[in-house]
């Protein structure tokens, strides 16, 4: 138990650094991930053939680029100790609402507009539940994931994918590229870095932090904590809609049954892999990058040695289990700040 | 009266207010809205789907039902323990799994396919147990990943070997009598249900490793100063858990013949809905067996039902995930609302309009003219006593009373500068009273009534009475029991002052005024005690009329004093014989004259007799003004009063100091003295009365003298 106190404190330390590098006489979850990313990296580099290519390359970043999108929003609501289950359900179903509705004539405009309004609503939805009605967000995610889904599949449209109209901007976002890179890492980069500017050098950024670390002192001392929750959530729902355009830009249509598939625990993954501690009020935009970069690389190597997709989840699976026994040992739940149904 | 005053009786008095707070403090109340809701469920359901109640269709979904119940029998274990299980549909699926390569593709019996999924479902179980409880992970995510890798795990082994199961020639008779067969009309899985409930119903609510889970649930670090053992009570939950999940596994084998992709796809959002539909408490230790199977029934007859309704994909998520946020919003709110709505609506004012009073001002010429004679009475344990509220004297001299600390002390004669403690009872006593045999019999605060024997031994002689039909708030239990005297013949009459409230809230009876008061007898010959009159306002003191025909009592908020006829031709009656009198009453005791004394705890105020008459005001000001700010019965002046047998005011004593007796709760008249105790009073007083027999006792009144 001391070695991991120590490696605890240090990721405390870490945190209150200015930024820059990984600390690396200080060991810690974050930096841990990223050598293994890294000799991952030159493993495959060096054993599998194809995988030093820019082809790849350019692949591996371009298939992390959606869940790494997802994963900020994600990040953003774990931080703020929260946690947004609904936001794979929101990503498609959304997408998959909107596209139907241009399928079905209603012009683009207005059908935005509806889209937009209905993944505000679900956002402010989970976001009211969880700050005003204190129910834990775990089980308020839950049932609006659940039942987005369920609304949209059964009321609003007729098969499992949705086809992009011709011509539609979202089909030509789709093969825009720069220097050969798809548009949507550059996407991923940009809100990235807007993310990291929002958490880091904005008031309410910094906030989200002390709200996650104590939301009771938080209160206590005068930040508004519960506008600030419906807050995180209608952004992790905006950020959702985000990803599910760019998924529908590359693919040219939407498929609904990736809410019933593992991506949601995939974003989970990539958040607390890289180290944002489920217990809120650790991490950052960097935490997200190590994560996606791990994982980007893990499945591409995957996918390369031709690995089943049904041994893939097994292999994420237990992945993820160590990384959620591990973040328990390090970032340990505080048994003083902890509410009653916190579980 | 006024229109208004009219409009306010009526208003107050006969619509029942105090219902609402009645049945809210009622813990069954947290079954009555999931039972509603399947009420409503299964009428609705039942009536728009011709052929819902028939047999044969009962006999499929409740198939379907006891699988499901099983696995929500044990979800509703884990969270009442305080986690959560989101496995179990994994579980499910793989000990269906289990049992199906070991029937099928081993072609072993179907006994050892029974044990290979109970195997898996306890393996897979303890792995959650272990990482919830022994590694204290958070047990949403952390069922959640297992979930998916079990999931995943099942899914790569179906894939592998659903060619070979189909191929199969295995085949057996109890495997079809499983799936298929019906005993007694109901099918096997039905009946495992039924029995792994009431085993689980049973052990939880009457053997020790129930208790701790609940206890563990109800409050962790409670449980684990407690002793309990917190982390493998959490444990055996997962454990309990992976079993019910394998049995439901194992009978789904048998129905399909098969395991397929679709086996328990969406158990576990399912099951977590049931159990929280049902009532069972996010968080833990709130919740039961049977609310569980409510949720089941409950979730199982909407999806089901819509279904058969013709809805299409994605209706069952839609119908979970609303039910879902519903019941959990709902389950918060109520656990964290309820005290607070009970306290707001609990107290229920009715109207009553005060008679008009003689004034007890001095110098008024009233027979309750107070006076000063009281403030020139020595003191007894003054700084020793706390809340004397009834004293009382053997045949030997020596002085008893009750304290606040729940002890009786003895104050030895002939100076009472000695005292001992006589008897540790644990209630506050108040009312004492000697009995022929010398016991001294007490009604004890909240408590009851008791007796301690000479040699000092405390004995229960009553905590109830028979219950009534039509009230709800449980009046077999004594709250306030007040005063008590013993007839001739041995019975014991005491009061019961309120049903509503325990003994520290008489303000608030006072203020509500609801009649509730209750006058009881204890028969020591059976040790029965009977409800002899009921409704009303605070019944106080009790004191048996010096020829033991008849008692009288004091009836506080109301300012009366009634008789109670034990014998003769009113016999089982009750008159009133004094009222309207300016001040409250409390203990009544014998006078060596043959009067009696009666204690004044208070006096009546006009501001609050003018309350009484706004039931509307009493209710806001208990709901918006801090406690100490509420008008209730002045208690700062009281007095003793001497009345005769027709209720006619001989004489009245006060304390007009303020300093030593301002409130009076007793009095007792002993060898030319008058012993006198107050409830808020640091010191009992001896009054030296001028013309009392000095040698006149109580004892010896009540059981003639010493033999």
């Amino acid at each position: 138990m001391a070695a991991f106190k120590g490696l605890a404190i240090g990721a405390k330390d870490k945190a209150m650094n200015a930024i820059g590098w990984p600390n690396w006489r200080r060991l810690n979850q974050e930096g841990i991930v990223f050598a293994i990313a890294i000799l991952l990296f030159a493993a495959a580099a060096l054993s599998l053939p194809g995988f030093l290519t820019a082809d790849n390359l350019v692949a591996i970043v371009r298939s992390v680029s959606v869940l790494g999108i997802l994963a900020l929003g994600m990040a953003v609501v774990i931080i703020g100790r929260g946690i947004d289950l609904s936001a794979v359900a929101i990503m498609a179903m959304s997408v998959a609402w909107y596209l139907q509705l241009l399928n079905t004539g209603t012009s683009d405009g207005l059908a935005f507009a509806y889209v937009l309004a209905g993944v505000l609503a679900i956002g402010l939805l989970n976001g009211f539940l969880v700050a005003y009605a204190d129910v834990p967000a775990i089980f308020v995610t839950l049932a609006t994931g659940s039942f987005v889904f369920g609304y949209v599949r059964s009321q609003l449209i007729t098969q499992d994918a949705v086809p992009v109209p011709q011509g539609h901007w979202v089909e030509l976002l789709g093969g825009v590229r720069f220097l050969d890179i798809p548009v949507e890492v550059f996407v991923f980069a940009g809100l990235a870095f807007l993310v990291f500017l929002f958490l880091r050098y904005t008031k309410w950024g910094r906030f989200i932090y002390f709200a996650g670390d104590n939301p009771v002192a938080a209160r206590n001392i005068g930040i508004p904590v519960r506008p600030m929750l419906v807050l995180r959530y209608a952004l992790s729902a905006v950020v959702a809609l985000i990803a599910g355009l760019l998924t529908a830009a590359s693919l040219h249509s939407i498929n609904t049954r990736v809410v019933n598939s593992t991506l949601l625990y995939d974003i989970v993954l990539v958040a607390v892999i890289g180290g944002i501690g489920l217990s809120g009020g650790r991490g950052g935009v960097r935490n997200v990058l190590v994560g996606a970069a791990l994982i980007g690389i893990l499945l591409n190597a995957m996918t390369i040695i031709d690995i089943p997709l049904l041994y893939q989840n097994l292999i994420k699976a237990a992945i993820l289990l160590g990384a959620i026994i591990v973040d328990g040992i390090i970032n340990p739940r505080d048994e003083q700040t902890a509410q009653q149904g916190d579980i | 009266m006024t229109f208004r005053e009219r409009l306010q009786a009526w208003r107050y008095n006969l619509v029942p207010d105090h219902l609402v707070g009645e049945i809210l403090t009622k813990r069954w109340t947290d079954n009555a809205i999931p039972f509603l809701a399947l009420v409503a469920t299964l009428g609705v359901f039942g009536s728009i789907i011709p052929g819902f109640f028939k047999l044969t269709s009962l006999q499929e979904s409740t198939r379907q039902l006891g699988e499901f119940s099983l696995v929500v029998i044990g979800m509703t274990v884990v969270m009442l323990g305080g986690g959560i299980d989101l496995s179990v549909g994994s579980i499910f699926a793989l000990s269906c799994f289990s049992a199906v390569y070991v029937f099928f593709i081993l072609e072993q019996s179907i006994w050892l396919a029974l044990a290979a999924a109970l195997a898996t479902g306890l393996v897979f179980g303890a792995i959650n147990g272990y990482l919830v409880g022994y590694l204290r992970l958070r047990a949403f995510l952390t069922t959640l990943v297992t979930f998916i890798f079990g999931r995943a795990l099942f899914d790569i082994l179906v894939s592998t070997y659903a060619a070979d199961v189909q191929l199969s020639q295995a085949s057996s008779d109890v495997l079809d009598f499983i799936g298929d067969g019906t005993f007694w009309g109901l099918s096997v899985s039905v009946w495992l249900a039924v029995i792994l409930a009431i085993l689980t119903h049973v052990a939880l609510t009457r053997s020790r490793p129930g208790w701790h889970v609940l206890a563990v649930g109800g409050s962790r670090r409670s449980a684990h100063n407690a002793g309990i053992r917190v982390r493998r009570t959490v444990f055996m939950t997962y454990v309990f858990s992976g079993f019910c999940s394998s049995i439901g596994g194992f009978l789904i084998a048998c129905r399909l013949s098969g395991a397929g992709p679709g086996t328990g796809l969406n158990l576990e959002i399912m099951a977590l809905t049931a159990a929280v539909v049902g009532g069972v408490s996010l968080g833990g230790g709130r919740g039961s067996v049977v609310k569980g199977l409510m949720g089941a029934i409950i979730v199982l007859t909407m999806t089901n039902g819509l279904i058969r309704l013709g809805y299409g994909t994605g209706t069952n998520q839609m119908v979970l995930g609303i039910l879902l946020a519903v019941a959990v919003t709902i389950d918060i709110r109520w656990l964290k609302n309820r005290h607070k709505v009970l306290n707001e609506v609990y107290v229920a004012p009715v109207y009553l309009k005060m008679g008009e009073t003689q004034s007890a001002a001095p110098g008024s010429g009233t027979p309750y003219e107070l006076d000063n004679r009281l403030s020139a009475a020595d003191h007894i344990g003054l700084g020793e006593l706390e809340g004397p509220e009834d004293v009382i004297l053997d045949r030997d001299d020596h002085l008893y009373c009750g304290t606040r600390h729940g002890e009786i002390v003895r104050f030895f004669a002939p100076d009472y500068k000695r005292s001992e403690v006589f008897a540790h009872i644990g209630g506050f006593p108040l009312g004492l009273a000697f009995d022929q045999k010398g016991n001294l019999i007490s009604c004890v605060g909240a408590m009851g009534l008791y007796s301690v024997s000479p040699e000092r031994e405390v004995k229960r002689l009553s905590a109830e009475t028979s219950r009534s039909w039509t009230s709800i708030v449980d009046d077999a239990r004594l709250r306030d029991p007040n005063d008590c005297d013993i007839a001739p013949d041995g019975r014991i009459y005491f009061t019961d002052s309120t049903k509503r409230y325990d003994a520290h809230d008489w303000a608030l009876d006072s203020i509500e005024n609801r009649a509730t008061g209750r006058l009881l007898v204890y028969d020591p010959k059976d040790g029965s005690t009977k409800t002899l009159l009921d409704g009303y306002r605070y019944t106080n003191g009790v004191c048996m009329a010096h020829d033991g025909k008849s008692l009288f009592f004091a009836e506080s908020w109301a300012c009366r004093v009634h008789r109670y006829w034990l014998d003769g031709p009113k016999a089982g009656t009750a008159e009133c014989v004094i009222r309207d009198m300016p001040g409250y009453p409390d203990n009544i005791n014998r006078a060596s004259d043959g009067n009696y004394w009666m204690a004044w705890l208070g006096m009546r105020t006009p501001s609050f007799d003018l309350s009484l008459r706004h039931p509307d005001m009493r209710k806001r000001m208990t709901r918006r003004l801090p406690q100490d700010e509420w008008l209730f019965p002045n208690i700062n002046t009281g007095g003793v009063v001497k009345f005769n047998e027709k209720g006619g005011i001989v004489e009245t004593l006060g304390d007009l100091s303020g300093a030593a007796h301002p409130m009076v709760t007793s009095m007792r008249e002993h060898k030319g003295y008058l012993f006198v105790g107050g409830i808020l009073n640091n010191r009992i007083g001896r009054y030296k009365i001028g013309g009392a027999d000095p040698n006149w006792t109580s004892p010896a009144s009540y059981w003639g003298a010493k033999p």
